[in-house]
């Protein structure tokens, strides 16, 4: 929940870019994080992000362009002179000191005397009060990281940057860290910016999420309107997954009606972020989940005005709660659908002829000029299509 | 090796199984027998001459009637209150050369680790360059650079250094030779690499980022060396000093070459105790004593500089 009222406290970058000799590493960007919302840059190793990150907090200066907090321009300020604080990837503890004196190594630095009590307090929110004499190599890697945000949190700065803070750790850890994370930014209601290369981080901890790819910001929006409504292929791709099918615009209407391997789909026209005249080219994508596999020989018992694909299941994994299968059609190869396993039809097994179908207002429909593998593993994340959007 | 049931590779059964029980055995001697150089090394060049340098210095007698252990331990005594100037200058002047090192070694150690960039391997080699000419050429060298009327001299004269210098004692007259000044710059300028190798080693090794980080607290640029840099070096310092100061405190060529008789270092009684008046007991009993000495200094140190603490 952003305050719209209140943008004294906003990170405002304006045509900020950063280049090394030859290579571009950010774009020109203007970006503004609203003031107590939880901020992630989300993108593939190398595409900016950290970057832009290091440029709010100062160890980095920006090629071109202004850093903002608020209405102050901070981008000729030092790190040390700015109120901003940065939890780093790999922790960066201080080794020669304890927990303690980590902890209050900013307040120190500000002259501040008495600093029992607010590393006392930042010890317990951090659930680390027992730990206050040790040094940081006597704890685990998840303690590490505890400490590492209690050492910025507790200068109360206006905007804390997370760099991959938990990169280190292993998946249940992660998973706990998150959730603690995002209850400490809650309660203590400080804009938070995080650098993630997990979607799926980004998603379940921020309130928005800028998509970054090659220097640029791709995509930026709330998890859910990111998910539901990509307008990239690399959005589509880097975000979860998307089967995307090469297809031709027939009708133009309210619905879009297109033409993908000799049969016919729908999808809303204001879900098309791509021209929509009649014979001209299309990708249209659908998510995983979003379909429904059904029998070639209940295909009668599907309902009118879904959207069908017939194909052949080339391949199924069994992942508990749900069943994934690989299908080629003549659509297009190796589509994806994740069945819940509610019922399962001992039929779709490799080799069955199968009929996909969806609902027409879960398609979305992406510009036929880009690559249809970027995002994807096999694209590694690190190239951008020229011309996409 | 308690798992029994790992069906065994087909070429394991072939080997026989006494070399099997055997192994185990010959394991445990290994490090033994890699021990061994080592040790024997230390037995033949250390301890033996030390307990035989132990037995002259309580030996009494003359060259002439040859020397018999008397268990004459006032030799101790006699050696220490008659050089005791020598200890104690060759503690100043050591400690003087291993302070200078620090100073002078530290920004370039700094230099080379953090802001040389491609430079490094350059300025590394550039370091250790001296070591390719011998010990006493570089020495005698300095009896040149430090000569009367030389550049140096006039300089430092010109600029009034020497009014200080001679002031403080240091130099006499328009002179630097021949003074503790000349023996502190020999000795400063011989132990410098040591000084700035394990500085370096140690500040190289710093990550990065803890700098990043204490920028981001709020630490200035000086603070941030004050309270992360400096104390993250401190393994440097204590083995650099270490390194300087135990072989200067030893040290006679520079006393010799570039001193005069009233510079003379502990190591130069020695030397000549041994070499020239040929009293072999007080120059054993002299050689402990500035090993006693010595020691305890350095043990002192050690516990006051907590390197324990570093990791």
């Amino acid at each position: 929940m952003t305050d719209s009222t209140n943008t004294g406290g906003d990170v405002r970058l304006s045509g900020i870019s950063k280049t090394y000799g030859s290579f571009t590493a950010v774009h020109p960007l203007d970006l503004t994080i609203p003031q107590g919302s939880f901020f992630a840059l989300l993108g593939a190793s190398g595409c900016g992000k950290t970057t832009t990150l290091r440029m709010i907090a100062g160890l980095e200066d920006p090629t071109t362009g202004t850093v903002h907090l608020g209405d102050k321009d901070v981008t000729d300020l030092p790190p040390y002179k700015r109120p901003v604080n940065t939890v780093f990837q790999s922790y960066a503890l201080f080794p020669h000191l304890d927990i303690f004196e980590n902890i209050a190594f900013g307040l120190r630095r500000r002259g501040i005397k008495s600093v029992k009590k607010q590393v006392g307090d930042m010890l317990d929110l951090v659930q680390l009060g027992d730990k206050a004499g040790h040094k940081p190599h006597q704890l685990s890697g998840g303690q590490q990281q505890r400490v590492a945000v209690a050492r910025a949190l507790i200068n109360h700065p206006q905007v804390l940057l997370l760099d991959e803070p938990l990169g280190a750790l292993d998946l249940k850890l992660r998973r706990q860290m998150q959730l603690e994370l995002k209850r400490i930014q809650t309660e203590v209601g400080i804009t938070f910016v995080h650098v993630t290369h997990d979607q799926e981080e980004a998603m379940t901890m921020a309130d928005t999420v800028a998509v970054m790819n090659g220097g640029r910001v791709e995509q930026l929006g709330a998890p859910a309107d990111l998910y539901e409504n990509p307008r990239t292929t690399f959005v589509a791709n880097f975000l979860g997954t998307s089967n995307l099918i090469e297809a031709e615009v027939v009708e133009t209407g309210t619905d879009v009606t297109v033409t993908a391997g000799g049969g016919k789909l729908r999808l809303p026209a204001d879900r098309c972020g791509a021209d929509t005249r009649p014979g001209g080219k299309l990708l249209v994508g659908i998510r995983p989940e979003k379909i429904t596999l059904a029998h070639a020989d209940d295909a009668g018992a599907i309902a009118d005005g879904r959207n069908r694909v017939t194909g052949r299941i080339v391949d199924t994994s069994f992942i508990g709660v749900s069943t994934q299968y690989v299908v080629d059609s003549p659509a297009g190869t190796a589509l994806q659908v994740y069945e819940q396993n509610i019922e399962r039809d001992s039929r779709l097994a490799p080799g069955a002829e199968v009929v996909l179908h969806w609902n027409p207002a879960h398609t979305f429909g992406l510009d036929a000029a880009q690559s249809m593998l970027a995002g994807t593993v096999s694209d590694a994340g690190v190239e951008t299509v020229e011309d996409a959007a | 090796m308690t798992i029994t049931d790992i069906p065994r590779a087909p070429e394991a059964p072939e080997a026989p199984p006494a070399a099997v029980r055997k192994s185990p055995a010959r394991k445990r001697l290994v490090p033994y027998w890699l021990l061994l150089p080592g040790i024997l090394w230390l037995l033949v060049f250390f301890a033996l001459p030390m307990v035989y340098q132990a037995s002259t210095s309580v030996q009494t007698g003359t060259l002439e009637q040859g020397f018999r252990v008397t268990w004459h331990f006032a030799t101790y005594w006699d050696a220490f209150a008659e050089y005791w100037p020598q200890f104690v200058r060759s503690l100043v002047y050591a400690g003087t050369a291993t302070a200078l090192c620090l100073l002078l070694g530290y920004p370039l150690a700094y230099l080379i680790a953090f802001k040389a960039g491609r430079w490094r391997n350059l300025l590394l080699v550039l370091v250790i360059a001296p070591f390719f000419t011998s010990f006493l050429i570089r020495t005698l060298a300095w009896k040149t650079i430090l000569a009367d009327g030389g550049a140096v001299v006039g300089a430092l004269d010109a600029l009034h250094v020497l009014d200080v210098t001679n002031w403080l004692g240091w130099t006499q007259g328009d002179r630097v030779l021949a003074t503790p000044m000349a023996v502190v710059c020999g000795l400063t300028y011989n132990f410098l690499p040591f000084m700035i190798l394990p500085l370096y080693t140690s500040l190289e090794r710093i990550d990065g980022r803890l700098h990043e980080a204490a920028k981001d607290l709020y630490a200035s640029p000086a603070t941030t060396f004050r309270k992360v840099t400096f104390p993250l070096s401190m393994p440097g310092v204590v083995s650099g000093t270490l390194l300087t100061f135990i072989p200067a405190s030893g040290d006679y060529v520079n006393a010799e070459l570039l001193g005069s008789t009233d510079t003379k270092m502990v190591g130069n009684v020695i030397q000549s105790q041994f070499l020239r008046v040929l009293d072999y007991p007080t120059a054993a009993a002299l050689s402990f004593i500035l090993m006693a000495i010595v020691l305890i200094m350095v043990t002192v140190y050690i516990r006051r500089a907590g390197t324990e603490d570093l990791v």
